[in-house]
Protein backbone atom coordinates (compact mmCIF):
# COMPACT_ATOMS: atom_id res chain seq x y z
CA UNK A 1 0.00 0.00 0.00
CA UNK A 2 1.43 3.41 -0.87
CA UNK A 3 0.61 4.75 2.73
CA UNK A 4 2.65 1.91 3.90
CA UNK A 5 5.93 2.19 1.81
CA UNK A 6 5.40 5.93 3.04
CA UNK A 7 5.94 5.06 6.64
CA UNK A 8 8.68 2.44 5.29
CA UNK A 9 10.72 5.16 3.94
CA UNK A 10 10.51 7.40 6.35
CA UNK A 11 11.76 4.58 8.81
CA UNK A 12 14.70 4.15 6.63
CA UNK A 13 15.44 7.55 6.33
CA UNK A 14 15.58 8.27 10.25
CA UNK A 15 17.03 4.90 10.51
CA UNK A 16 19.97 6.31 8.60
CA UNK A 17 20.72 9.63 9.93
CA UNK A 18 20.99 8.00 13.80
CA UNK A 19 23.72 6.51 11.70
CA UNK A 20 25.18 9.28 10.10
CA UNK A 21 24.85 11.75 13.30
CA UNK A 22 26.94 9.12 15.30
CA UNK A 23 24.42 7.93 17.37
CA UNK A 24 24.38 4.36 15.78
CA UNK A 25 27.33 2.32 14.68
CA UNK A 26 28.09 -1.26 13.23
CA UNK A 27 26.95 -3.11 16.58
CA UNK A 28 23.48 -1.91 15.85
CA UNK A 29 23.44 -3.05 12.42
CA UNK A 30 24.93 -6.40 13.65
CA UNK A 31 21.94 -6.66 16.34
CA UNK A 32 19.52 -6.31 13.18
CA UNK A 33 20.99 -9.06 11.53
CA UNK A 34 20.09 -11.04 14.57
CA UNK A 35 17.04 -10.70 14.21
CA UNK A 36 15.12 -13.03 11.84
CA UNK A 37 11.09 -14.32 11.26
CA UNK A 38 12.04 -16.63 14.45
CA UNK A 39 13.31 -14.08 16.66
CA UNK A 40 11.58 -10.95 15.26
CA UNK A 41 12.09 -8.75 18.16
CA UNK A 42 15.09 -9.11 18.96
CA UNK A 43 16.20 -5.48 18.30
CA UNK A 44 13.20 -4.05 20.27
CA UNK A 45 13.62 -6.28 23.46
CA UNK A 46 17.11 -5.67 23.95
CA UNK A 47 16.72 -1.77 23.05
CA UNK A 48 13.86 -1.95 26.21
CA UNK A 49 16.45 -3.82 28.30
CA UNK A 50 18.95 -1.16 27.69
CA UNK A 51 16.93 1.99 28.50
CA UNK A 52 15.64 0.18 31.63
CA UNK A 53 19.19 -0.62 32.43
CA UNK A 54 20.62 2.95 31.65
CA UNK A 55 17.24 4.69 33.15
CA UNK A 56 18.58 3.25 36.66
CA UNK A 57 22.17 3.50 36.08
CA UNK A 58 21.94 7.04 35.59
CA UNK A 59 19.65 7.50 38.81
CA UNK A 60 22.21 6.20 40.37
CA UNK A 61 24.72 8.35 38.84
CA UNK A 62 22.67 11.21 39.75
CA UNK A 63 22.56 10.50 43.22
CA UNK A 64 25.99 9.96 43.17
CA UNK A 65 26.97 13.55 41.90
CA UNK A 66 24.53 15.00 44.58
CA UNK A 67 26.83 13.39 46.68
CA UNK A 68 30.02 15.70 48.43
CA UNK A 69 32.70 14.47 48.28
CA UNK A 70 32.55 12.85 44.87
CA UNK A 71 33.27 9.16 44.98
CA UNK A 72 35.27 8.75 41.52
CA UNK A 73 35.48 5.23 42.18
CA UNK A 74 31.29 4.87 42.10
CA UNK A 75 30.99 7.06 39.42
CA UNK A 76 33.56 5.20 37.39
CA UNK A 77 32.28 2.01 37.90
CA UNK A 78 28.47 3.29 36.81
CA UNK A 79 30.13 4.77 33.71
CA UNK A 80 31.87 1.52 32.63
CA UNK A 81 28.76 -0.15 33.21
CA UNK A 82 26.95 2.39 31.27
CA UNK A 83 29.68 2.56 28.60
CA UNK A 84 29.47 -0.96 28.31
CA UNK A 85 26.00 -1.45 27.74
CA UNK A 86 25.86 1.24 25.15
CA UNK A 87 28.64 -0.15 23.45
CA UNK A 88 26.79 -3.62 22.80
CA UNK A 89 23.61 -1.89 21.43
CA UNK A 90 26.07 0.21 18.98
CA UNK A 91 25.06 3.37 20.90
CA UNK A 92 27.57 5.38 20.09
CA UNK A 93 27.05 8.69 21.02
CA UNK A 94 26.58 7.54 24.28
CA UNK A 95 29.59 5.70 24.70
CA UNK A 96 31.50 8.81 23.79
CA UNK A 97 30.20 10.65 26.15
CA UNK A 98 30.14 8.15 28.88
CA UNK A 99 34.14 7.68 27.92
CA UNK A 100 34.58 11.18 28.29
CA UNK A 101 32.75 11.18 31.55
CA UNK A 102 35.59 8.58 33.03
CA UNK A 103 38.53 10.99 32.22
CA UNK A 104 37.09 13.24 34.13
CA UNK A 105 36.41 10.95 37.09
CA UNK A 106 39.85 9.84 36.77
CA UNK A 107 41.14 13.28 36.75
CA UNK A 108 39.84 13.55 39.85
CA UNK A 109 37.53 16.56 38.08
CA UNK A 110 34.28 17.02 39.42
CA UNK A 111 33.29 20.90 37.26
CA UNK A 112 34.08 18.20 33.61
CA UNK B 1 29.77 -37.63 17.61
CA UNK B 2 29.75 -35.31 14.35
CA UNK B 3 28.00 -36.62 11.49
CA UNK B 4 30.60 -35.54 8.68
CA UNK B 5 33.48 -36.56 11.35
CA UNK B 6 36.66 -38.32 9.60
CA UNK B 7 37.41 -41.05 11.58
CA UNK B 8 37.64 -44.84 9.81
CA UNK B 9 34.82 -46.74 9.11
CA UNK B 10 35.13 -49.03 11.72
CA UNK B 11 34.77 -46.37 14.66
CA UNK B 12 31.42 -45.50 12.85
CA UNK B 13 28.95 -45.20 15.20
CA UNK B 14 29.19 -46.86 18.47
CA UNK B 15 26.54 -44.93 21.00
CA UNK B 16 23.29 -45.66 19.07
CA UNK B 17 22.92 -49.43 20.63
CA UNK B 18 19.92 -49.75 18.89
CA UNK B 19 21.55 -50.27 15.55
CA UNK B 20 24.57 -52.54 16.14
CA UNK B 21 24.92 -53.27 12.64
CA UNK B 22 27.48 -51.78 10.61
CA UNK B 23 26.11 -52.43 7.42
CA UNK B 24 25.86 -49.26 4.90
CA UNK B 25 22.18 -49.43 5.82
CA UNK B 26 22.52 -49.78 8.87
CA UNK B 27 24.66 -46.55 8.51
CA UNK B 28 21.88 -44.84 6.79
CA UNK B 29 19.41 -45.54 8.89
CA UNK B 30 21.53 -44.40 11.87
CA UNK B 31 21.65 -40.93 9.85
CA UNK B 32 18.26 -40.33 9.93
CA UNK B 33 17.44 -41.61 13.58
CA UNK B 34 20.37 -39.15 14.68
CA UNK B 35 18.74 -36.55 12.98
CA UNK B 36 15.66 -37.21 14.34
CA UNK B 37 17.06 -37.35 17.32
CA UNK B 38 18.76 -33.03 16.77
CA UNK B 39 16.07 -31.79 15.68
CA UNK B 40 13.63 -32.45 18.71
CA UNK B 41 14.65 -35.07 21.40
CA UNK B 42 17.81 -32.82 22.32
CA UNK B 43 17.15 -32.60 26.21
CA UNK B 44 15.38 -36.22 25.75
CA UNK B 45 17.84 -38.85 26.58
CA UNK B 46 16.24 -42.47 27.17
CA UNK B 47 19.49 -44.60 27.70
CA UNK B 48 22.43 -43.05 29.40
CA UNK B 49 24.32 -44.05 25.95
CA UNK B 50 22.63 -42.44 23.90
CA UNK B 51 22.82 -38.73 25.65
CA UNK B 52 25.84 -38.00 23.94
CA UNK B 53 24.07 -38.63 20.38
CA UNK B 54 21.23 -36.50 21.33
CA UNK B 55 23.05 -34.15 23.04
CA UNK B 56 25.44 -33.79 19.90
CA UNK B 57 24.51 -29.91 19.83
CA UNK B 58 27.33 -27.94 22.08
CA UNK B 59 26.48 -26.41 25.02
CA UNK B 60 28.05 -23.37 26.13
CA UNK B 61 27.66 -21.23 29.40
CA UNK B 62 27.77 -17.96 29.69
CA UNK B 63 28.95 -15.96 32.12
CA UNK B 64 28.38 -12.38 32.68
CA UNK B 65 26.81 -9.61 35.14
CA UNK B 66 25.30 -7.26 32.42
CA UNK B 67 21.84 -8.05 31.42
CA UNK B 68 22.19 -6.84 27.95
CA UNK B 69 25.66 -8.69 27.29
CA UNK B 70 24.20 -11.69 28.60
CA UNK B 71 20.84 -11.06 26.33
CA UNK B 72 23.66 -10.42 23.07
CA UNK B 73 25.65 -13.27 23.61
CA UNK B 74 22.75 -15.63 23.96
CA UNK B 75 21.22 -14.72 20.94
CA UNK B 76 24.55 -14.73 19.31
CA UNK B 77 24.86 -18.58 20.59
CA UNK B 78 21.71 -19.27 19.75
CA UNK B 79 21.93 -18.33 15.96
CA UNK B 80 24.89 -20.60 15.80
CA UNK B 81 22.93 -23.04 16.80
CA UNK B 82 24.18 -23.51 20.60
CA UNK B 83 22.62 -24.44 23.55
CA UNK B 84 22.90 -21.80 25.75
CA UNK B 85 22.73 -21.39 29.83
CA UNK B 86 23.30 -17.65 30.98
CA UNK B 87 24.47 -16.99 34.21
CA UNK B 88 24.93 -13.48 35.92
CA UNK B 89 28.42 -14.34 38.28
CA UNK B 90 31.35 -16.46 38.41
CA UNK B 91 29.88 -18.25 41.70
CA UNK B 92 26.61 -19.03 39.66
CA UNK B 93 28.62 -20.58 36.72
CA UNK B 94 30.73 -23.02 39.34
CA UNK B 95 27.16 -24.13 41.30
CA UNK B 96 26.29 -24.91 37.85
CA UNK B 97 29.13 -26.56 36.71
CA UNK B 98 29.29 -28.24 39.79
CA UNK B 99 25.86 -30.04 39.49
CA UNK B 100 28.08 -31.59 36.32
CA UNK B 101 31.07 -32.26 38.71
CA UNK B 102 28.42 -34.66 40.88
CA UNK B 103 27.24 -36.85 38.29
CA UNK B 104 30.80 -36.98 37.19
CA UNK B 105 31.84 -38.21 40.72
CA UNK B 106 28.30 -40.40 41.25
CA UNK B 107 29.12 -42.19 37.79
CA UNK B 108 32.39 -42.71 38.11
CA UNK B 109 31.46 -45.27 40.88
CA UNK B 110 28.74 -47.04 38.92
CA UNK B 111 29.04 -50.09 36.58
CA UNK B 112 31.98 -49.39 34.05
CA UNK B 113 29.69 -49.24 31.01
CA UNK B 114 28.83 -45.74 31.93
CA UNK B 115 32.00 -43.77 31.21
CA UNK B 116 32.68 -40.72 33.63
CA UNK B 117 31.70 -38.44 31.06
CA UNK B 118 28.59 -40.59 29.69
CA UNK B 119 27.02 -38.67 32.85
CA UNK B 120 22.78 -38.33 33.09
CA UNK B 121 23.33 -34.38 33.90
CA UNK B 122 24.76 -31.24 31.47
CA UNK B 123 27.42 -30.99 29.36
CA UNK B 124 29.27 -28.07 29.32
CA UNK B 125 31.53 -27.43 25.54
CA UNK B 126 32.61 -24.20 26.40
CA UNK B 127 32.12 -21.29 28.84
CA UNK B 128 32.49 -17.82 27.80
CA UNK B 129 32.85 -15.31 30.82
CA UNK B 130 33.19 -11.14 31.07
CA UNK B 131 35.95 -10.27 32.36
CA UNK B 132 35.00 -7.57 34.60
CA UNK B 133 32.46 -9.21 36.86
CA UNK B 134 32.05 -7.55 40.69
CA UNK B 135 33.19 -10.92 43.01
CA UNK B 136 34.72 -13.21 41.30
CA UNK B 137 36.12 -11.52 38.03
CA UNK B 138 36.71 -13.87 34.88
CA UNK B 139 40.01 -13.99 35.62
CA UNK B 140 39.32 -15.75 39.34
CA UNK B 141 36.71 -18.18 37.34
CA UNK B 142 38.91 -18.85 35.03
CA UNK B 143 41.77 -19.96 37.35
CA UNK B 144 39.39 -21.96 39.25
CA UNK B 145 37.70 -24.49 36.30
CA UNK B 146 41.90 -24.74 35.26
CA UNK B 147 42.25 -26.01 39.00
CA UNK B 148 39.36 -28.74 38.82
CA UNK B 149 40.41 -31.80 37.62
CA UNK B 150 37.15 -32.28 36.10
CA UNK B 151 36.06 -28.80 34.74
CA UNK B 152 39.57 -28.01 33.45
CA UNK B 153 39.26 -29.49 30.27
CA UNK B 154 36.45 -27.44 29.37
CA UNK B 155 37.66 -24.36 26.51
CA UNK B 156 37.08 -20.88 28.56
CA UNK B 157 37.15 -17.69 26.56
CA UNK B 158 37.33 -14.09 27.96
CA UNK B 159 35.48 -11.17 27.09
CA UNK B 160 36.07 -8.03 27.69
CA UNK B 161 35.50 -4.10 26.76
CA UNK B 162 39.16 -3.28 27.63
CA UNK B 163 41.78 -3.76 25.86
CA UNK B 164 44.63 -4.53 28.24
CA UNK B 165 47.26 -6.06 26.95
CA UNK B 166 48.60 -7.66 30.04
CA UNK B 167 45.01 -8.89 31.05
CA UNK B 168 45.26 -10.89 27.63
CA UNK B 169 48.13 -11.89 28.28
CA UNK B 170 47.46 -12.86 31.27
CA UNK B 171 43.78 -14.84 30.58
CA UNK B 172 45.66 -16.90 28.04
CA UNK B 173 48.72 -17.70 30.12
CA UNK B 174 46.53 -19.09 32.44
CA UNK B 175 44.68 -21.22 29.95
CA UNK B 176 42.15 -19.69 28.46
CA UNK B 177 41.36 -20.37 24.69
CA UNK B 178 40.60 -16.89 23.42
CA UNK B 179 40.05 -13.39 24.54
CA UNK B 180 37.13 -11.70 22.79
CA UNK B 181 36.99 -7.78 22.89
CA UNK B 182 33.56 -6.55 22.90
CA UNK B 183 31.31 -5.58 21.72
CA UNK B 184 30.89 -9.57 20.97
CA UNK B 185 29.81 -10.32 17.09
CA UNK B 186 28.64 -12.86 14.95
CA UNK B 187 32.46 -13.17 13.57
CA UNK B 188 33.78 -13.47 17.45
CA UNK B 189 31.08 -16.78 17.82
CA UNK B 190 32.28 -18.41 14.97
CA UNK B 191 35.97 -18.61 15.82
CA UNK B 192 35.08 -20.31 18.92
CA UNK B 193 33.92 -23.63 17.50
CA UNK B 194 37.03 -25.37 16.60
CA UNK B 195 37.59 -25.20 20.48
CA UNK B 196 34.37 -26.96 21.40
CA UNK B 197 34.75 -29.72 18.24
CA UNK B 198 38.25 -30.56 19.59
CA UNK B 199 36.40 -31.04 23.36
CA UNK B 200 33.73 -32.95 21.37
CA UNK B 201 36.04 -35.08 19.39
CA UNK B 202 38.10 -35.82 22.44
CA UNK B 203 34.87 -37.06 24.63
CA UNK B 204 33.41 -39.03 20.99
CA UNK B 205 36.84 -41.03 21.00
CA UNK B 206 36.65 -41.64 24.88
CA UNK B 207 32.62 -43.13 24.25
CA UNK B 208 34.48 -45.11 21.40
CA UNK B 209 36.70 -46.63 23.42
CA UNK B 210 34.44 -47.30 25.92
CA UNK B 211 31.87 -49.26 23.93
CA UNK B 212 34.31 -51.68 21.68
CA UNK B 213 35.09 -54.49 23.68
CA UNK B 214 37.45 -55.85 21.63
CA UNK B 215 39.40 -52.81 21.63
CA UNK B 216 42.74 -52.77 23.98
CA UNK B 217 41.89 -49.12 25.07
CA UNK B 218 38.45 -49.94 26.49
CA UNK B 219 40.22 -52.95 28.29
CA UNK B 220 42.42 -50.55 30.04
CA UNK B 221 40.22 -48.11 30.97
CA UNK B 222 37.98 -50.86 32.64
CA UNK B 223 40.21 -51.94 34.67
CA UNK B 224 42.19 -48.85 35.86
CA UNK B 225 40.35 -47.07 38.20
CA UNK B 226 38.53 -43.79 37.81
CA UNK B 227 41.38 -41.22 38.43
CA UNK B 228 43.34 -43.23 34.81
CA UNK B 229 40.36 -41.02 33.25
CA UNK B 230 42.59 -38.11 33.14
CA UNK B 231 45.63 -39.67 32.22
CA UNK B 232 43.16 -41.15 29.11
CA UNK B 233 42.07 -37.88 28.59
CA UNK B 234 45.55 -36.57 27.85
CA UNK B 235 46.79 -39.54 25.85
CA UNK B 236 43.52 -39.41 23.57
CA UNK B 237 44.07 -35.79 23.75
CA UNK B 238 47.60 -36.26 22.54
CA UNK B 239 46.49 -38.80 19.58
CA UNK B 240 43.74 -36.93 18.83
CA UNK B 241 46.06 -33.73 17.81
CA UNK B 242 48.10 -36.09 16.01
CA UNK B 243 45.09 -37.71 13.82
CA UNK B 244 44.10 -33.81 13.44
CA UNK B 245 47.25 -32.79 11.95
CA UNK B 246 47.58 -36.07 9.58
CA UNK B 247 44.19 -36.52 8.55
CA UNK B 248 42.27 -33.10 8.51
CA UNK B 249 45.40 -30.51 8.41
CA UNK B 250 43.17 -28.41 10.60
CA UNK B 251 45.11 -25.94 12.90
CA UNK B 252 43.17 -26.97 16.11
CA UNK B 253 44.66 -28.17 18.98
CA UNK B 254 48.58 -27.03 18.12
CA UNK B 255 48.47 -23.64 18.82
CA UNK B 256 50.85 -21.87 21.51
CA UNK B 257 48.34 -22.19 24.21
CA UNK B 258 48.69 -25.77 24.59
CA UNK B 259 52.31 -25.85 26.14
CA UNK B 260 51.73 -28.80 28.37
CA UNK B 261 50.77 -31.25 25.55
CA UNK B 262 53.00 -29.85 22.90
CA UNK B 263 55.71 -31.21 24.49
CA UNK B 264 53.98 -34.56 24.88
CA UNK B 265 53.85 -34.79 21.45
CA UNK B 266 57.05 -35.27 20.59
CA UNK B 267 57.05 -38.42 22.21
CA UNK B 268 56.29 -41.22 19.71
CA UNK B 269 52.35 -42.54 19.79
CA UNK B 270 53.36 -45.56 18.25
CA UNK B 271 55.32 -46.30 21.65
CA UNK B 272 52.71 -45.48 23.95
CA UNK B 273 50.32 -47.53 21.83
CA UNK B 274 52.34 -50.44 22.34
CA UNK B 275 52.64 -49.93 26.46
CA UNK B 276 48.82 -49.87 26.55
CA UNK B 277 49.06 -53.41 24.61
CA UNK B 278 51.52 -54.90 26.21
CA UNK B 279 49.59 -54.29 29.60
CA UNK B 280 46.57 -55.81 28.13
CA UNK B 281 47.57 -59.04 26.27
CA UNK B 282 47.21 -61.99 28.30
Amino acid sequence: MERNSQLHRQVALMRQSLFDQGYLDEQFVQLEELQDDANPNFVEEVVTLYYRDSARLIASIEQALDKSPLDFNKLDSYMHQFKGSSSSIGGRKVKAECAQFREYCRAGNGEG
Amino acid sequence: MDVGSAGSSSHDDPVLPLLPCRSSRGRRRRTLVRKFLLSDLSHFSPFPQMSSAAESQFHVLAVDDSLIDRKLIERLLKISSYQVTTVDSGSKALEFLGSRVNDDRSSSDSLPSVSPSDHQGVEVNLIITDYCMPGMTGYDLLKKIKESSSLRDIPVVIMSSENVPSRITRCLEEGAEEFILKPVRLADVNKLRPHMMRTKKLKGQEQEQELQEESVTHCEVRSQPPRQHELEIEQSQQDQSQQIQQHQQQKSGNNNKRKALDVEEGLSPDRTRSRYNGVATF
